[in-house]
């Protein structure tokens, strides 16, 4: 008994060292451990043993029993783990190779400039609140201190549907719709975003369809001061932290007084460069302080209330931040111009 | 508006003023520019005399002249045919730069050598329009008595500074160099000169031979004045020079001095000749005609002014003289005009004939005082240059009341305004630079508006006056301290941009086109004739689009010509319908490979079903779940087949589909009402537990007439299958002789237990059993 022990010890290291396969190793386990393996089949040898055998040589029995599996699993382990080597080896892949094209999405660059700057004046506490493209000339004009046959009206010629209606030529007259609408005549902090119209030949400074965001507040006590302390922080908030504003005289009919706003150059720093025309500034809006009259056609009471409000275009912020120098771009939506707005952007996050 | 530093010297001592900061300085208080520098950008031009002159050995047209610079005598060689010994000429020396920055160097000409040139008039660098044919041929001969070797621009009278200001609408008084005087002074502090204007009158008196009717209300100042016996011949140098460095062309004496005293006062007067009329009338137009100076017969409306001759129009009051009445060279006697019109009106009229220097001047408003002061400027410059005989008297209408303009402000009022803190001193001394009249209270001014000033008219606009010239740039900004309060997003817009952040996550670019189309373009996707414009600028701008369509497809094609084929993209934008009123919509374009890898052979292209699966989650992403449906329908360029209205509980909300294939090839698009799904109620998000118990997946292929549609058998399975039906998902479509076997997983489950097979064996009989009989369908591979 021993020595069959002994000998099956033997002949299994041979049938093991003979294994290179998970299959032949199974084979090794079926004939040695199987419900008729060699080993399974010395366990009915053992009921036959003395009683004092059956001690020593049970030990010794089981103990093989023992190895044999310890030794077959570990087997198995290490052929498992060659398998597997072998598996992924023959899943290498130039990585290098090209990856499959993904679609991502732009917003339009005017959508860009419009949230931003949106998102600003919200974080400061302003509506928003859009308006009707097809206006009256009464909100368009009338409403703004432009009577009719006024020389102002020149400053912008509009496409009319009838005598009475108009493509809006700013969004102005959303600021009117809202004083009157509020009938507590109170404080109003809001800003106008949306697409205006003026009948202009399209070249590459002019476009009949651009977009405008307009911004008015009124409340006690509103003077200039405050319009400069708004724009600052919107141009900084556009063309970077250092950025100075600038005040130039104008007019407007519903503004008094009337400024041109210019921004310290953001290529030169103010210093004076190619792109700023050696100015140091770049024209970028118009604003002021609405005009009494504008306040009491609304209702206001103009002795209690001051307002400012300023107008921005959009594409010249849009073509100042990029560099875009043709208006037109806008429309075309060439592919490759609306692919450069598929990231984000400098402190765009 | 040109202001040139010669004519404005004769109202205020610019001896200490530099030009350049000048027009600096104006844009500080509101005044741009758009250039600034010398008339004549021409230096080192001296007086010579020609004191030989012979033809060029090798050239007929060319001659070789020794000319005396008083410090040497030079040879020159010159083209002009006018060239002679003795003439007086203007010499522009070796060394000397002429306009367009063109140098003049030691040359040979035709193999001799020049040392300088004899200049034309046209060199001088002015515009084509003050330039005769003689101008460009010709060199300048000068008298003889042209001081030899002194600068010729001096002795031109021609050494002038030129700003071009681009003014605001509402400074018509800058129109005019008294105005532009007074704001020049308040910027250097100083004191403005009026010209000279009185004049000796003959015994004659226009009252003998002439009336004066003025039968509207929009003239409430008309005066008339004759001058006799003029002659007309060409005008003074200063006075051609200054009308050139304004950018009016010089015609002759009688004419310039009517341009000139606009220039000067601002009011724009008109000479009739005096022989050509006698009752002078002012009324509005009604059913008529004049010829106006242009020789072309125009109709008169009866908003527009006109000037009478026996009640017959002969001039479009503001606009335009008449050709009848017309000064010639023959005339002998002049009518001057000096009046104020209706600025409305003159605007009116001008917009349908001409826009022109005193249209606009019109236009703009005119003070009283300038209206009088023109007339008399007119006489004495007529007696003065033209020989003229000023008659006696004036014919008058005046109905002008001039109630003197007072505003009162408070030193609170302006710096609540500004901004500032400034004082009374520091206000009133921006009164005094103005000169306005006014006076000190204890904590305001009462200012005293002079009609110069017609802008000046309430509180605010001295405040501007103030911040102008104080320096708006002083204010130190501050942030509006209110109320705090939240700021709000428009609420459509936020549903507009998650739409639009969805659509960017899904891979399709944003684009923003033109509301404004053309009437063919609109047609193409749309049965509504849309608004229109009046008067529209081109066939491409002539009416408001109806439907995006057109526009994403014109985007496509603009792609396409440029080679650029696979696009995917959206725009969220108006759609203008009857009665102005405006409606929201989306329109979504797909074309071409939407995802790829080429090496591996992967690939997906845009059809009909990549679209729609698009157009679903974005539906299941608005919250619109089991709410919508695809409803077959043919619609005018697109594929008649591949074509559906998109509803939303049963109510169209778009249209989808593959664009006819005359039009492009396999594109898709999509437009979508957003303003119907923005009102629509749905339901908020609400907690459901996961999944608990196993489901049960069962598979069935039916075989039906190839007319039965999924949806119809989607329809009839779901309501047989009940609520233990979780999904059915189509897994195998084929078509065979007229037939087609569409086959279906089911997926069974019950969220309270563990479903076992023969119940839903049970049910899934039930379907089949529903589906046969409704569809005459058969089961395969049961």
């Amino acid at each position: 008994m021993e020595k069959t022990i002994k000998q099956l010890k033997k002949e299994l290291k041979e049938a093991l060292e003979k294994v290179n396969d998970l299959k032949s190793l199974n084979d090794v386990r079926v004939s040695f451990l199987g419900k008729k393996g060699k080993i399974t089949l010395l366990k009915e040898q053992l009921k036959e043993l003395s009683v004092a055998n059956k001690k020593t040589v049970g030990k010794m029995f089981n103990d093989f029993r023992e190895e044999a599996t310890n030794l077959i699993a570990e087997q198995e382990v290490s052929l498992q783990k060659e398998a597997l080597d072998k598996q992924l080896l023959a899943e290498k892949i130039d990585i290098t190779l090209p990856a499959s094209q993904l679609k991502t999405g732009s917003f339009h660059p005017l959508e860009l400039i419009n949230d931003e700057i949106i998102s600003l004046f919200v974080s400061m506490g302003y509506d928003v609140v859009r308006g009707p493209e097809i206006e009256t000339d009464k909100y368009n004009f009338e409403r703004l201190n432009i009577p009719k046959d006024h020389p102002a009206r020149d400053m912008q010629d509009s496409f009319y549907i009838t005598s009475k209606h108009i493509l809006r030529t700013q969004t102005s007259p959303i600021q009117v719709r809202m004083m009157e609408k509020n009938y507590e005549k109170g404080p109003i902090r809001m800003i106008a975003p949306g697409k205006v119209y003026r009948k202009d030949d399209d070249d590459a400074t002019h476009s009949h369809q651009f977009m405008q965001i307009e911004a008015l507040v009124i409340d006690e006590n509103i003077s200039l001061a405050h319009l400069k302390g708004t724009l600052e922080v919107t141009m900084q908030k556009l063309f970077g932290g250092t950025r100075n504003i600038r005040f130039r005289p104008s007019y407007f009919p519903f503004t008094e007084p009337s400024l041109e706003v210019d921004v310290s150059c953001f290529k030169c720093d103010g210093v004076g460069c190619a792109f700023c025309k050696e100015s140091g500034w770049l024209e970028v809006l118009g604003a002021g302080m609405v005009h009494p009259t504008v306040l009491q056609m609304s209702g206001y009471d103009n002795k209690k209330y001051s307002g400012f409000a300023f107008g921005i275009g959009i594409e010249r912020i849009a073509m100042l931040k990029y560099g875009i120098n043709d208006i037109r771009e806008f429309y075309q939506n060439h592919w490759h111009f609306l692919d450069l707005f598929k990231r984000i952007d400098k402190e765009g996050y | 508006m040109r202001v040139s530093r010669n004519f404005l010297a004769d109202y205020l001592d610019l001896s200490k003023v530099n030009f350049q900061q000048l027009a600096e300085k104006m844009v500080n208080i509101g005044h741009e520019y758009d250039s600034c520098g010398p008339l004549v950008s021409a230096s080192n031009l001296v007086i010579g005399k020609v004191v030989d002159c012979q033809k060029h050995p090798d050239s007929k047209k060319l001659s070789v002249c020794q000319v005396d610079t008083g410090d040497g005598v030079f040879k020159i060689v010159c083209g002009a045919t006018n060239v002679a010994v003795n003439q007086k000429v203007v010499v522009a020396k070796v060394g000397a730069i002429l306009p367009g920055d063109f140098k003049i160097k030691v040359a040979k000409i035709a193999g001799v050598e020049s040392n300088g040139m004899i200049c034309s008039f046209a060199e001088l660098g002015f515009d084509k329009k003050f330039l005769k044919e003689r101008d460009w041929q010709e060199i300048m001969v000068l008298d003889d008595d042209a001081p030899l070797g002194e600068d010729a621009l001096a002795y031109l009278q021609l050494h002038d500074e030129v700003i071009d200001f681009d003014l605001t609408t509402n400074r018509g008084d800058l129109l005019s160099m008294l105005g532009m005087a007074y704001e020049v002074g308040a910027l250097y502090k100083l004191d403005v000169t009026y010209p000279e204007s009185d004049f000796v009158e003959i015994a004659d008196s226009i009252k003998d031979e002439y009336t004066l009717k003025v039968q509207t209300e929009k003239c409430k100042l008309y005066l008339a004045k004759l001058v006799k016996n003029i002659k007309i011949m060409e005008s003074p140098v200063y006075i051609k020079n200054r009308l050139i460095a304004c950018g009016i062309r010089p015609i002759n004496n009688v004419v310039d001095i009517s341009n000139y005293v606009m220039l000067e006062t601002g009011q724009p007067i008109h000479f009739f000749d005096a022989d050509k009329l006698k009752d002078i009338g002012v009324r509005m137009g009604k059913n008529e005609e004049v010829q106006t100076l242009d020789g072309q017969i125009r109709k008169v409306a009866e908003n527009d002014i006109v000037i009478t001759n026996n009640n017959n129009p002969i001039a479009l009051a503001g606009v335009m003289g008449g050709l009848a009445t017309e000064v010639t060279e023959k005339t002998k006697n002049i009518i001057i005009e000096s009046a104020i019109f209706h600025p409305a009106n003159v605007r009116n009229t001008a917009k349908k004939t001409l826009r022109s220097e005193a249209s606009n001047r019109f236009e703009k408003g005119i003070a009283k005082e300038r209206t009088f002061l023109a007339l008399k400027r007119a006489c004495y410059l007529l007696a003065k240059h033209a020989d003229g005989q000023v008659a006696k008297y004036l014919l008058k209408h005046d109905k002008m009341s001039v109630s003197d303009v007072e505003i009162t402000v408070s030193i609170e009022h302006v710096n609540r305004i500004l901004g500032m803190k400034l004082t009374m001193a520091e206000i009133c001394d921006v009164m005094e630079r103005l000169k306005l009249p006014y006076q000190k209270g204890k904590e305001e001014i009462c200012v005293l508006i002079p009609p110069r000033r017609l802008d000046l008219t309430i509180a605010e606009d001295l405040i501007e006056e103030i911040g102008r010239f104080i320096g708006f740039n002083k204010i130190v900004s501050a942030m509006p301290a209110s109320v705090i309060k939240m700021g709000s997003w428009d609420k459509k817009m936020s549903y507009l941009k998650a739409i639009k952040n969805f659509l960017v996550g899904q891979g399709l670019n944003e684009v923003i086109s033109y509301s404004l189309i053309s009437k063919t373009d609109n047609k193409l996707f749309s049965q509504e004739n849309g608004i229109t414009i009046l008067d529209p600028p081109s066939k491409e701008r002539e009416v408001l689009r109806t439907s995006l369509l057109t526009s994403l497809l014109n985007v496509y094609n603009y792609n396409y010509a440029r080679q650029i084929k696979n696009i995917n993209f959206f725009e969220i934008g108006s759609v203008y319908k009857e009665k102005y009123l405006e409606e929201e919509r989306l329109g979504i374009l797909m074309s071409g490979v939407y995802l790829e890898n080429k090496w591996q052979n992967q690939q997906v292209k845009v059809d009909f079903f990549l679209l729609k699966g698009l157009i679903e989650s974005l539906f299941n992403f608005l919250g619109l779940q089991n709410r919508y449906a695809f409803v077959f329908r043919k619609m005018d360029n697109f594929h008649p087949y591949q074509t559906s209205v998109i509803e939303v509980d049963g109510q169209d909300v778009g249209v989808f589909g593959k664009v006819h294939p005359e039009l492009a090839n396999d594109v898709f698009m999509v437009e979508i009402n957003l303003d119907y799904l923005y009102n629509l109620v749905v339901k908020p998000i609400k907690y459901k537990a996961p999944f608990r118990y196993p489901s049960i997946q069962k598979d069935v292929a039916f075989l039906v007439n190839e007319e039965i549609t999924n949806l119809e058998i989607e329809k009839v399975i779901k309501k047989t299958g009940g609520r233990i039906l979780e999904t059915v998902t189509v897994f195998d479509l084929y078509e065979k002789d007229g037939r087609k076997s569409i086959a279906y997983s089911l997926l069974f489950r019950d969220e309270k237990r563990t479903l076992n097979e023969e119940e839903v064996l049970g049910i899934l009989n039930k379907i089949i059993k529903a589906v046969e009989e409704n569809f005459a369908a058969s089961v395969r591979d049961k």
